[in-house]
């Protein structure tokens, strides 16, 4: 089991939440797949951890209901729900051995030691801890902690799910990315629906088939690490993915497209009918640093701008540029001649976006890209 | 160019603290050493007699008996007020208005001065006018301190139960405070029980704030002085007669200082042994893998 399904849910941390600030997770729904490798993405105060811990049921949502392949499991306490939970700092304990730690939510279910002690081999073997069996846990290394930690989820073979709260957190760079490849690699042996909190892009997109991207309390995009590139849905998702976010610049209606400053944007007549009806002023201009176009010389229609500085990022550069006032960041390749001074740059139009309200305005909807069934 | 300054300067910044410490505990000291190896019999009058205070004060049966008492009751309240304050931390309120007012009762013994408890137990534990004693009375129970040495032990370690046990609870109570909210997030999904809890999670995380507790709780029960003094005088008989009154009374009393000061050293160093073989023990627990 475990497709682990939100229904309407909203949580405060206030016993009378009056305005929708109020909410730590704001009304939302949602469905994890069973078997799938999701992250859930955000900076800090988002809402990642409060989610998480409705879900393995340590907090218990103010409404809504939390559905594990369709049974409500609200009011079933954490101990009962067949999920395991890895913290962002390594819980172990201390005075056990790593055999015993391993060994303790089985020992909790009375499960018999011969048994026991099959299966915390075999799992100690798949996390290569199995020389580490006899030592005292308190005298690990940190990620050591961490794959007990993640190893008291794993030898319970009643778990359909585990959540990882930011696990890497405390854990050096270079170990970081072997135990990415680990947890991965259980992912595929097991079957098993992870969910993955984490406020650290490159993270999540190694780990994750699918990235939720949490901002406000509320989900603001749900989609593989390339849809969220190429197609963010919300302002925010345009910003905090991508290095650096995309460039979002504030613009009025008027004749032929958008205008900032002095500068006109023109859209095509399709967007242009899309826009009609909106009476906001919150409207923004999204193209991402990768996509805007340098033109090598004048050219006809480019935008003149004041380049400001370069930096070099080794296989890349990025360019700061002033637009009409408005500064704007472009990432070229490596190979490509810096323009000094003035550049002359345009919006492909396929990769300019244009949110109002926060939200992306979307012309081609079903196109040829099939959107996968949620 | 730097020059190379030779100079002993430093000395003078150490200096005060060699002061400090040698008028509060070389010089001191010593001086219960000088008195521990002569017979004085006035100012003008002393003869050195070696060890000798050192051999009959090993063989004297009133302070061995005290000795030995002094024993007892130190394991007495450890075994009790050790168990007890955990218990009391664990069960204290740790959020709300409630967990500041249960911090403040319970700090409330702490706060008073040693001979006032004494003095509080005293009138107390009254067969015929205090609360505790007339209500023992009066349930059926014989219980007269000041006639009955059980009682009166008994009294005693009451007292120094109630006295002292807080501060077992408030350590621990800090040291609870101390573990993060995950590890008991994780033991509920690891279906932890309530004592598997305890067992592996709090005890282990207490062990250094106890460690501290319990070295503490020996030192001051195995010097207690006041609180007895006022409350039996030592009594019934010797009964509740501890080594820092057998003491006092030898030396003050009876004006026998060399032995008094010979015991004293003793005395100083079974302390200093009993605290240091413990430490050495838990260090040595804490290292095995």
């Amino acid at each position: 089991m475990a497709e682990i399904r939100l229904k309407s849910l909203a949580h405060s941390y206030k016993s009378k939440p009056t305005s929708p600030n109020d909410y730590a997770i704001r009304e939302m729904n949602h469905v994890w797949h069973q078997g799938g490798a999701y992250a859930l993405l955000g900076p800090s105060g988002c809402g990642k951890s409060t989610l998480l811990n409705i879900i393995s049921g340590l907090l218990s949502p103010s409404n809504g209901e939390v559905l594990f392949d369709g049974k409500k499991v609200n009011d079933i306490p954490p101990e009962e729900r067949n999920i395991a939970q890895v913290f962002q700092f390594p819980v172990v304990y201390d005075s056990m051995t790593v055999f015993d730690n391993l060994a303790f939510p089985l020992r909790n279910m009375k499960m018999s030691e011969d048994k026991v002690h099959s299966r915390v081999i075999e799992i100690a073997a798949v996390l290569e801890l199995s020389d580490l069996l006899k030592n005292k846990a308190k005298n690990l290394t940190a990620d050591e902690k961490q794959k007990v930690s993640m190893g008291r989820g794993l030898v319970r073979s009643d778990v359909s799910a585990i959540l990882f709260d930011e696990p890497l957190t405390v854990i050096d760079p270079h170990l970081k990315w072997k135990l990415r490849r680990k947890l991965k690699q259980i992912h595929e042996q097991f079957n098993i629906t992870m969910v993955y909190v984490t406020h650290d892009q490159l993270e999540a997109s190694t780990f994750a088939d699918k990235i939720a991207v949490m901002y406000g309390g509320q989900i603001v995009q749900f989609g593989t690490p390339r849809e969220l590139f190429e197609k963010p849905n919300h302002a925010f998702v345009g910003y905090f993915i991508g290095s650096p976010g995309m460039n979002l610049i504030k613009a009025k209606k008027c004749k032929g497209g958008l205008m900032f400053n002095n500068t006109l944007v023109q859209l095509n007549p399709e967007m242009q009918v899309l826009l009609d009806p909106i009476t906001t002023s919150n409207i923004k201009i999204g193209i991402r640093p990768e996509f805007v176009h340098v033109w090598d010389d004048k050219a006809e229609g480019a935008f003149e701008c004041d380049v400001l500085h370069t930096e070099d990022l080794g296989t890349y550069k990025i360019i700061t540029m002033k637009l009409d006032g408005e500064v704007l960041k472009v990432r070229i390749h490596e190979d490509r001649i810096v323009p000094t001074k003035k550049a002359y740059i345009s919006f492909p139009e396929q990769w300019l976006k244009v949110y109002v309200d926060e939200y992306l305005v979307d012309i081609d909807e079903p196109e040829d890209e099939v959107k996968e069934t949620i | 160019m730097q020059r190379k300054v030779r100079d002993n300067k430093a000395w003078f910044l150490v200096l005060p603290v060699f002061i400090l410490v040698a008028f509060s505990a070389i010089v001191p000291i010593m001086t219960v050493v000088n008195y521990s190896v002569q017979d004085i019999f006035d100012q003008n009058t002393a003869y050195f007699v070696g060890a000798e205070w050192y051999r009959e004060m090993l063989r004297n049966p009133a302070l061995l008996d005290s000795l030995g008492r002094q024993f007892f009751f130190s394991f007495s309240v450890l075994a009790i007020e050790v168990p007890l304050g955990i218990l009391i931390a664990l069960v204290m309120p740790t959020k709300g208005r409630m967990a500041a007012v249960s911090l403040i009762l319970v700090a409330i013994p702490l706060l008073i001065p040693w001979n006032v408890v004494g003095t509080i137990w005293q009138i107390f534990s009254r067969a015929d006018i205090g609360l505790f004693g007339y209500a023992v009375n009066a349930v059926g129970i014989d219980y007269n301190y000041t006639s009955d040495p059980t009682a009166a032990w008994l009294t005693v370690l009451l007292m120094d139960v109630w006295h002292w046990t807080p501060l077992i609870a408030l350590l621990c109570y800090s040291g609870l405070r101390a573990i993060p909210e995950a590890f008991y997030q994780a033991a509920r999904i690891d279906r932890a029980s309530k004592w598997a809890i305890f067992r592996h999670i709090q005890l282990p995380r207490l062990k250094s704030v106890l460690v501290i507790g319990v070295l503490l709780r020996f030192m001051d029960s195995f010097m207690i002085y006041t609180e007895p003094f006022v409350l039996t005088g030592g009594g019934p008989g010797n009964s509740t007669t501890f080594l820092s009154q057998a003491l006092t009374q030898m030396a003050i009393g009876q004006f026998d200082i060399g032995p008094a000061a010979a015991f004293s050293l003793i005395y100083y160093l079974i302390v200093l042994l009993v605290c240091y073989a413990f430490f050495t023990a838990i260090n040595q627990l804490d290292k095995a893998k």
